[in-house]
């Protein structure tokens, strides 16, 4: 295998780690600080395909020859204010599931689903208009 | 070589604060730590010549994204609950990460090596904006000319995205005055 | 909310430098790295500090929740507007080479309007999302059943 995939492959590492905290960690928040690893992991990956040796950053100026490709680097700036626009929905959710249910822990909501959370969903709905 | 020690070196640091993240105690470190996680890769971005997306990851995973989790932690309060959880090797999310990765790391055996300069990536429209657009568009920084010009349609989407997803959070949490007397000022 | 001096009276200095650092990365974005997305986050940075260094009423005074919604609209409409404005002089959508009779002056002229709508838009809405997630609503959401009077006391006290 070709040696110079390191950075692909530690990226990789990075995607799986942040995919892990994602499925097993059972704090919402928590759940969504693994999301957030994981998107920019992706924006690694991608700014690592538009990296090239000894490229400067794509400013054009009279004395350098070699740019690092910019394609990757306009697509991943406005993906990252996305990123954080996506991340504030997703907090926004969790605070109105605390609101709710009274907890943001996976286990616990789980066991609290069927009737009875319903119920109290219902309850604090109309309680609050 | 120095490059790549470089590199190395950065991402073993996001991956050792992405365990920080998955082990530690408390929401409030992991959400710290991630901070950092953010702040470290602003460098990597910059080693890798993004200065641009560099300097936008600073400013918005560094500073806004730890920002609202700090809020949206003190409002919901440290969840101290799921101690069974806490600790334990998930065998499952492991198995299933685990093979994810392995496909992942199989498939990039057809990707040609970092950083070359001939790699297919590099040789489509990317020579183009690099040659013709201080002609076409008249601005040295190429990242903004195919941002706002190539691209317009594209980043036209994403403030789109933006605006959206602001009204969606305002309308998940009401304008933050609704219920407490001071409210007629800004309905 | 702080009581602390120090932070109040380096705030006040460095909020002014921090608006205007926005300012210069909006409009050196053609020269260096920047640009209407990095200037949004940072100027929106400016009034979070304001906010939390002088508190919620200072803030809301100083630019409202209605303003903000108003500003996120202008600056989509200011960026579609662009595009529009492509189409009426001939052209096509965010065509910006008719936007004046030299085409150079034109694309400059393009990517200054829709970049400003991007700060509009980026500004607005991340200081918009700092107000919203702000403690004001705890109560209402957490615990509907206290009573709204009594809570705008606690809030003054």
């Amino acid at each position: 295998m070709d040696p110079q995939l390191y950075n692909y492959w530690l990226v990789i590492l990075l995607m799986m780690t942040g995919l892990y905290a994602l499925i097993a960690r059972g704090n919402l928040i928590r759940k969504i600080i693994g999301l957030n690893i994981f998107q920019v992991s992706v924006f690694i990956l991608y700014i690592s395909a538009g990296f090239i040796r000894e490229g400067a950053a794509p400013i054009l100026s009279p004395n350098v020859d070699v740019y690092s490709n910019p394609l990757p680097h306009v697509l991943i700036l406005t993906a990252i204010v996305v990123s954080v626009a996506t991340t504030a929905l997703g907090l926004a959710l969790v605070i109105r599931i605390k609101a709710a249910f009274g907890s943001i822990d996976d286990d616990t909501l789980s066991y609290s689903s069927g009737d009875s959370a319903t119920e109290l969903s219902i309850k604090t709905q109309k309680s609050s208009q | 070589m120095i490059s790549e020690v470089i590199d190395i070196a950065l991402l073993a640091m996001l991956w050792i604060i992405c365990l920080q993240v998955i082990f530690t105690r408390s929401e409030l470190t992991a959400i710290m730590v991630f901070g950092a996680f953010s702040l470290i890769c602003a460098g990597l971005f910059l080693a890798m010549g993004a200065a641009d997306v560099a300097f936008t990851e600073a400013a918005v995973g560094a500073g806004v994204s730890t920002l609202l989790m700090l809020n949206a932690l003190r409002r919901c309060g440290t969840d101290r609950c799921n101690s069974s959880r806490r600790g334990v090797i998930d065998i499952r999310a492991l198995a299933l990460t685990g093979v994810t990765g392995a496909a992942l790391i199989w498939g990039t055996r057809d990707l040609s090596g970092v950083g070359l300069a001939d790699n297919p990536v590099h040789l489509h429209v990317a020579p183009r904006y690099l040659q013709v657009s201080f002609d076409e568009i008249g601005i040295p920084n190429v990242v903004t000319s195919v941002l706002a010009s190539y691209r317009g349609f594209d980043t036209f989407g994403e403030v789109v995205v933006v605006f959206t997803a602001g009204l969606g959070v305002w309308l998940i949490l009401g304008s933050g005055k609704r219920n407490d007397g001071k409210a007629d000022e800004d309905e | 909310m702080s009581d602390d001096i120090i932070l109040r009276i380096v705030g006040k200095f460095l909020i002014p430098l921090v608006v205007v650092f926005a300012l210069y990365v909006q409009f050196h974005g053609e020269y260096g790295p920047g640009g209407g997305f990095q200037a949004g986050v940072i100027l929106g940075a400016a009034l979070i500090l304001y906010r939390l260094l002088f508190g919620d009423a200072a803030a809301r005074k100083a630019v409202s929740p209605r303003w903000l919604r108003l500003q996120a609209a202008v600056g989509v409409l200011l960026y579609g507007g662009t595009g529009v404005a492509g189409i009426l002089l001939q052209g096509q959508f965010l065509e910006y080479n008719v936007l004046l009779t030299d085409p150079i002056n034109g694309q400059h002229l393009g990517i200054i309007l829709i970049e400003l709508g991007v700060l509009l838009t980026v500004s607005a809405t991340i200081t918009a999302l700092a107000y919203t997630f702000s403690a004001d609503t705890e109560e209402h959401l957490s615990d509907p059943q206290v009573d709204p009077s009594s809570q705008s006391d606690q809030l003054r006290s």
